[in-house]
């Protein structure tokens, strides 16, 4: 199995035998979570009423709520955030995908693996910030230069997962396909590529918050939409309330996307949590 | 029955197989020189002690592992990958079977990959083997949902959904307990004679091989090769009980028995 050196343990964690998310796990140490958070938002509700900080930079809780619900309300923030969603999930998509099958092609064929293992180790350290001015000046300022920002931070984790999946199939496993004379696409599809999406998942899920990140920071270098440049333009025309409501959008956002995520990772690697709780 | 040859005739014939691995400081000789010649439809026990090499065997055999000279040949034609006709079961279940798949999409594994048959078939199929094995009612179960038995009974049933001639078989029931791998050794034995198909069962312990074969054959400690080689000629159908009280059930014991012991230097070391 180990013929080839792995090319990043980190990054390409092992997927947790245990369910990321139990239902009813206990509803009594989230609910002190849930607590914790009304008392921090208390705390800031009094700091800003004493006037703790300058008022101007920052407003009571109670009002940022208001004007977040007014924008709701409006239309501006769902319009923002439908083209953020937009090209986050087609960079995300795009990036998956890529990332999926170069991790095939490298776990796969040796060949393809010393192509690629140099360049991949290059690449992958580049914080996406530092390349974005190169990329504005291929693709613009537009979406298409977003989506590409997006998928190309994408690609990495989950080529690395996929290729670690790859690598790690049972050996016996791929002889039970050889003694059944399966292989090539069928032999991708019906063993490698299940056998694989533990890893696969655990390198999307890392990638879901990775395009988070780079669809914000790439709305904020240029766009003329979006919730990125929602925020900073609130900043820029001192509209604070609306720019904190626009962190608040971002972190409602994040949290139902992971929520999503982990619902259909549930479903989709339920034969995993019951075979790995079954071998423990 | 695919490609059957007639009984009596050799269906794999295995000619001065050898096997050396590299290891560190050397190399191992895991075969040394092994002759052997299974006939169509027979029940054939490969028996030895740990490390004699008898797992390599059925893996050159099954045309997994090659070897290092000698060959291998299923018929008329040279093992050099697993030929369609020939499967292989191996011991480790939980490995072996997929667990992102159900009873049925494991039976149904390697039936999908023949193009001959229709959907319908390979459904009828896999159902009358999941009967076979008697695990109807279990077709929608995952396999780390059933115990090591059942287990193990749908990789025997994945096995002979194809109609293999030859079922290749390396410690099958070695990781169940002992009333367990008594129910399985019925099952396997009712299997073969009902569906006739050949049996090379390679097992560490010689009362199975005994129990279920037409023929044992012990292999040497490595480096492999065969030491004693008999035909079992117990009456048929066998029984969990009275054929094991047979006296030459016991005679049988004690030949193979004694040959592995001389073997592995064994002697017996209680005072009189």
């Amino acid at each position: 199995m180990s013929d080839v050196a792995p090319i990043d343990r980190q990054q390409a964690a092992a997927p947790s035998a245990q369910r990321p998310a139990r239902a009813g796990w206990s509803w009594n140490t989230r609910l002190i979570g849930v607590a914790f958070i009304g008392l921090l938002l208390v705390l800031w509700e009094i700091a800003a009423a004493n006037a703790i900080f300058p008022p101007m930079s920052f407003p009571r809780v109670s009002a940022i709520l208001v004007t977040w619900w007014q924008l709701v309300v409006s239309g501006e923030l769902p319009g923002e955030v439908v083209s953020s969603l937009w090209r986050m999930f087609a960079g995300y998509f795009i990036g998956v995908a890529l990332g999926v099958g170069l991790g095939l092609l490298i776990g796969y064929v040796r060949f393809f693996y010393n192509l690629l293992e140099p360049i991949t180790e290059m690449l992958r350290p580049i914080p996406s910030p530092a390349y974005l001015p190169i990329v504005i000046l291929f693709l613009g300022i537009d979406d298409e230069m977003k989506i590409f920002m997006i998928a190309f931070a994408t690609l990495f984790p989950v080529l690395l997962n996929t290729y670690s999946g790859v690598r790690s199939v049972d050996p016996i496993q791929l002889q039970t396909a050889r003694t059944f004379g399966v292989s090539g696409r069928r032999l991708l599809t019906q063993v490698v590529l299940p056998a694989a999406s533990p890893y696969i998942f655990t390198g999307m899920r890392v990638s879901l918050a990775v395009a988070l990140i780079v669809m914000v920071i790439s709305e904020m270098v240029a766009a003329s939409s979006g919730i990125g440049y929602f925020i900073l333009s609130a900043q820029r025309g001192f509209k604070i309330r609306d720019m904190f409501a626009g962190v608040l959008t971002l972190a409602l956002l994040g949290y139902v996307l992971n929520r999503l995520f982990l619902a259909i990772e549930n479903r989709v690697l339920a034969w995993h949590y019951g075979y790995t709780q079954q071998r423990s | 029955m695919a490609s059957m040859p007639a009984p009596g005739t050799a269906v794999l014939r295995v000619s001065n197989l050898h096997k050396r691995y590299a290891a560190a400081g050397g190399a191992t000789v895991a075969l040394n020189g092994v002759d052997l010649a299974i006939e169509a439809g027979s029940f054939v026990s490969i028996v030895g002690p740990s490390g004699c090499g008898k797992s390599t065997l059925l893996q050159i055999m099954a045309g997994l592992t090659t070897a290092t000279s000698g060959d291998v040949l299923f018929g008329t034609t040279r093992v050099e990958d697993p030929p369609r006709d020939v499967v292989y079961v191996f011991q480790q279940y939980t490995r072996s079977l997929f667990p992102w798949k159900t009873v049925e999409g494991n039976v149904a594994f390697g039936l999908e990959n023949k193009r001959t048959l229709s959907r319908d078939e390979i459904a009828a199929r896999t159902r009358e083997m999941i009967g076979l094995v008697k695990l109807t009612g279990f077709e929608r179960h995952y396999p780390w949902q059933l115990s090591g038995g059942m287990q193990q009974r749908v990789a025997i049933a994945r096995a002979l959904a194809c109609r293999p001639a030859v079922l290749l078989m390396d410690e099958p029931f070695s990781a169940v307990d002992a009333l367990t791998r008594a129910g399985l050794q019925e099952l396997l034995r009712s299997l073969w004679r009902e569906l006739a198909f050949t049996v090379v069962f390679v097992t560490h312990d010689v009362d199975e091989g005994v129990y279920l074969s037409g023929r044992v054959v012990a292999l040497t400690r490595a480096p492999g090769t065969v030491a004693i080689d008999i035909p079992i000629d117990l009456p048929s159908p066998r029984d969990q009980i009275a054929t094991r009280a047979l006296p030459a059930y016991l005679d049988y014991r004690a030949r193979l028995l004694a040959q592995l012991f001389a073997d592995e230097g064994l002697k017996s070391t209680e005072a009189a």
